[in-house]
């Protein structure tokens, strides 16, 4: 039961944090749009990151 | 240019090999499966949660037999598609080979086969030696069986007969690629749909991260790991049903690899910043070696982990969105539902192509990032002045 509700803070947790860095990286393409490419980059490793975080926490937790 | 690709296939063989025997250091604790013999089954046909369920969990674990589907006909026979693969074990007799079809498609350790003395059961996809005389397992409150001993295997699963199949895939087209090259020709055919991936890897993964003229070296191996995962990916997605990178000892076997690679390849100035970081207090330097020693394993964990969590979630919404067919049957009608379940699981599938990619290229670029975390020369010029020295630097640079 409780390990349930931690797997569902785990996926909040990590749908803010993912939304934050999707939004923050939108911001900064829009401002400097011929960055694009190194932002994505950057985006996609700390999201994998995070990714990494969540999805442990989901299968130690389970 | 050759040799690197028979050094790609080379590393994809050892993988194959590897993969087997790492499976065999799993704990058998791993069982969240519900016990198979409250089966619901009217007149023998699929439409259960709970048979659903079961299918699932039997489709993201490892066979010992390629199974296509199973149906049962009207006469109220299970009948199974699919093809049997050897089975070789380690038993108490000595090492025994045999086909998986001796064990007629049992999953329960209902059916005994005698090898020269050794009397063997497969029981949820592992195969167990039974002691002389027992005539049927036992099993304990946790469902692993009392008078069985689990067996040294080596048998050719399917996702070991998948890796190989990806193996003999990567071979055939970077050897025809390669083969392309020695000709001094414009690649033709499947090279000019590999060649632009080959740069994409060495210009966006590996020269960023490693730099400019260590790359090299790293390169067999990061083509290798790409080409792995992203093609055992997309062999996931075929209705063949393959999980490969979605068996956790296949991620550790790859996250190994990147492991020993960094380890090995780590300089002086890698391993002063674990053990003595320059430039912290000498209070702060004992604190940071245990994070940092830490930090070396937590690494391949965190690389283990995200593939194989993405894809046994991947596969697991596409199975399930498919299963809805039979879910929503009686709310939908026959054609609502499988509309919905088509829609649904076309969508998901599509992603699933992107996330394919995404995951091979995800482990790939951090796999290129940590070697090259391990590589990096540090020029620390001694900070003998003041920071008022640097300061001045940067102005300089600036202004």
């Amino acid at each position: 039961m409780y390990n349930l509700i931690g797997a569902g803070l785990i996926v909040i947790g990590g749908g803010i944090g993912l939304g934050q860095i999707g939004g923050k990286a939108m911001e900064a393409i829009a401002r400097q749009p011929e960055a694009a490419g190194k932002i994505q980059t950057a985006m996609i490793i700390i999201g994998a990151l995070l990714e990494g975080l969540a999805f442990g926490a989901l299968i130690l937790g389970k | 240019m050759f040799k690197a690709y028979l050094k790609s296939a080379f590393f994809v063989m050892v993988f194959a090999a590897g993969v087997q025997v790492t499976a065999q250091q799993k704990q058998p604790t791993d069982n969240s499966h519900e016990t198979s013999e409250s089966q619901v089954t009217d007149g023998g046909r699929v439409n259960t949660p709970e048979e659903i369920n079961e299918y699932i969990a039997h489709h993201l674990k490892d066979a010992h037999d390629f199974h296509l589907f199973s149906y049962t006909n009207d006469a109220g026979e299970r009948k199974h598609v699919g093809f049997p693969l050897p089975v070789i074990v380690w038993s108490s007799e000595g090492l025994k080979t045999f086909m998986s079809s001796a064990f007629h498609h049992d999953d329960d350790g209902h059916v005994f086969v005698e090898k020269g003395g050794a009397t063997l059961t497969k029981f949820h996809s592992k195969i167990y030696e039974v002691e002389p005389g027992a005539t049927a397992l036992t099993l304990d409150d946790e469902e692993h069986p009392t008078n069985a001993t689990k067996l040294l295997d080596f048998s050719i699963t399917k996702s070991l007969f998948g890796s190989l199949m990806v193996g003999l895939i990567i071979f055939l087209l970077f050897s025809g690629l390669a083969k392309q090259y020695k000709k001094k020709s414009i690649p033709t055919g499947s090279g000019r749909f590999l060649e632009p991936l080959v740069l994409y890897v060495r210009d966006e993964i590996a020269r960023p991260n490693i730099g400019e003229e260590k790359h090299k070296k790293y390169m067999p191996y990061l083509l290798t790991v790409f080409f792995f995962i992203w093609i055992s990916n997309l062999l996931g997605l075929t209705p063949l049903g393959f999980n490969i990178t979605g068996q956790i000892a296949v991620t550790v076997c790859l996250a190994l690899f990147t492991f020993f690679i960094v380890q090995f390849s780590g300089n002086k100035d890698y391993w002063k910043h674990i053990f003595w970081m320059p430039d912290v207090p000498v209070l702060m330097k004992i604190a940071l070696i245990p994070i940092e020693v830490l930090g070396i394993f937590t690494k391949p964990f965190s690389l283990l982990i995200r593939l194989f969590a993405n894809i046994t979630a991947g596969h697991f919404v596409v199975m399930s969105l498919i299963a809805l067919m039979i879910v929503l049957k009686a709310q939908f009608g026959a054609f609502g539902s499988t509309g919905i379940s088509l829609l649904l699981s076309l969508f998901i599938s599509v992603i699933e192509i992107l996330v394919a990619f995404l995951q091979a290229f995800i482990f790939t670029m951090l796999s290129a990032l940590f070697i090259g975390m391990a590589v990096a020369e540090h020029d620390h010029h001694e900070h003998a002045g003041s920071s008022e020295d640097d300061l001045d630097e940067v102005r300089e640079r600036f202004v």
